[in-house]
């Protein structure tokens, strides 16, 4: 089971290696968040919580929180700014325009 | 509110693919499908990069590099490992439309022709993508790749993989699309329980080569359905041949041709041509259907 790191391993010596080359580590360091132009920004207001956006999320950023709203359990999206590359299949895909690109400030 | 799909996430994030890429979007309903108990053999591939670099994995599966034309053959090494000890662990051999349409053909007919217990995915991307778009016998008729330029564009139809596994015989064998979610989970639920090798084609858009706007993936795998270039089908034992997702009023292929920049330089007439061949395809493969 591979270890989840927010920095990325190097091997100093030939030594530091595993015997076998197997991957220890998961990919948790490598914020894809910074190769965005555009960000996804979800209007609360407007979503109908149906999940497509979560149900088509290739990297995936979008995780599903489980929150109560008049008694019912409903699942909430909400983008994960930290790996969301900003592709855009979200806003695309969004049945009732929920979702609209917003450009990154810096 | 119910969910589709399983909602339990095994291919984690911080992955190396592009924007909107096709290929890793199969890969994380694949895995969703499959869970954790499972072994990827992967050969020289856009995949082999977007796992990450060494000793990093995003799949947080044991998943095997290998030689270009070896998935299929490494995974059925890996499956006659597991007998041996006495373990039930799918085996998967994930390439993509190089490694199984032109390099890896000799490998996959071999575990095909032993009926190894594996499952092959082919994610078909339409060139090799990774080294930077060169053709392979996936690229269908008039495609731009930078070994097919515009003034010489591609004029070879694509290679009919369905029909070169159907007469394999193997037990199972389906298309899918990353725009239909739900049919590809199923099929891939329904290739687990089976014994013996099975096939699966997975329409896969490429933003960086097909010159697509990335957020236009998921649209683009629905219009290769919804123009009838891609039929969602599955075969049994290569005999029984079935449509899970029917088309009911086909759209014309221009709708799909004109998102695509690979396909920019095509006239009227080249359009009109597909258009009739994609209805002859059609006509062909309804005539096998059930």
């Amino acid at each position: 089971m591979p270890k989840a790191t927010e920095k990325q391993i190097f091997f100093k010596t030939v030594g530091d290696m595993p015997p076998l080359a197997v991957s220890l580590f998961t990919m948790d360091y490598n914020k894809t968040g910074t190769w965005r132009n555009v960000r996804p920004v979800i209007d609360y207001g407007k979503c109908t919580f149906c999940a497509i956006c979560w149900k088509y999320c290739p990297e995936p950023a979008i995780k599903l929180e489980r929150v109560e709203e008049n008694n019912k359990e409903k699942l909430k999206p909400i983008i994960d700014y930290d790996y969301c590359k900003g592709c855009g299949i979200c806003w695309t895909e969004c049945p009732v325009g929920a979702i609209h690109p917003e450009e990154e400030a810096e | 509110m119910k969910l589709t799909i399983p909602e339990k996430e095994v291919m984690g994030h911080g992955h190396l693919a592009c924007q909107g890429c096709g290929a890793a979007l199969s890969m994380r309903y694949a895995l969703k499908s499959l869970g954790k108990n499972t072994v990827l053999s992967v050969p020289a591939c856009c995949w082999s990069v977007i796992d990450g670099p060494f000793p990093h994995s995003a799949v947080n599966i044991p998943l095997f590099h290998t030689a270009f034309e070896t998935a299929a053959s490494t995974a059925s090494g890996i499956k006659a490992g597991f007998e041996m000890q006495g373990k039930d662990v799918n085996v998967v051999a994930w390439a993509g439309d190089g490694g199984t349409y032109d390099i890896g053909i000799q490998a996959l007919s071999g575990a095909a022709e032993r009926n190894d217990d594996i499952i092959y995915v082919c994610y078909d991307n339409e060139a090799y993508m990774n080294t930077g778009v060169q053709r392979s016998s996936s690229t269908p008729w008039g495609a731009w790749t930078t070994t097919t330029p515009i003034k010489h564009p591609k004029d070879r139809p694509k290679k009919d993989i369905i029909g070169i596994m159907a007469a394999h015989r193997i037990p199972y064998l389906a298309t899918a699309s990353p725009a239909y979610p739900e049919d590809m989970i199923q099929k891939f639920i329904k290739a687990k329980d089976i014994k013996g090798t099975r096939f699966l084609l997975i329409i896969s858009p490429c933003p960086p080569g097909w010159k697509s706007d990335p957020s236009n993936t998921i649209k683009l795998a629905r219009l290769a359905v919804q123009t009838r270039i891609f039929p969602l089908i599955e075969v049994k034992n290569g005999q029984e041949w079935k449509l899970t997702k029917k088309v009911h009023k086909p759209k014309p292929v221009v709708e799909y041709l004109r998102l695509q920049g690979r396909f920019r330089h095509l006239t009227e007439d080249d359009i009109a041509l597909i258009q009739k061949n994609v209805d002859e395809n059609w006509e062909i493969l309804s005539r096998k259907l059930l």
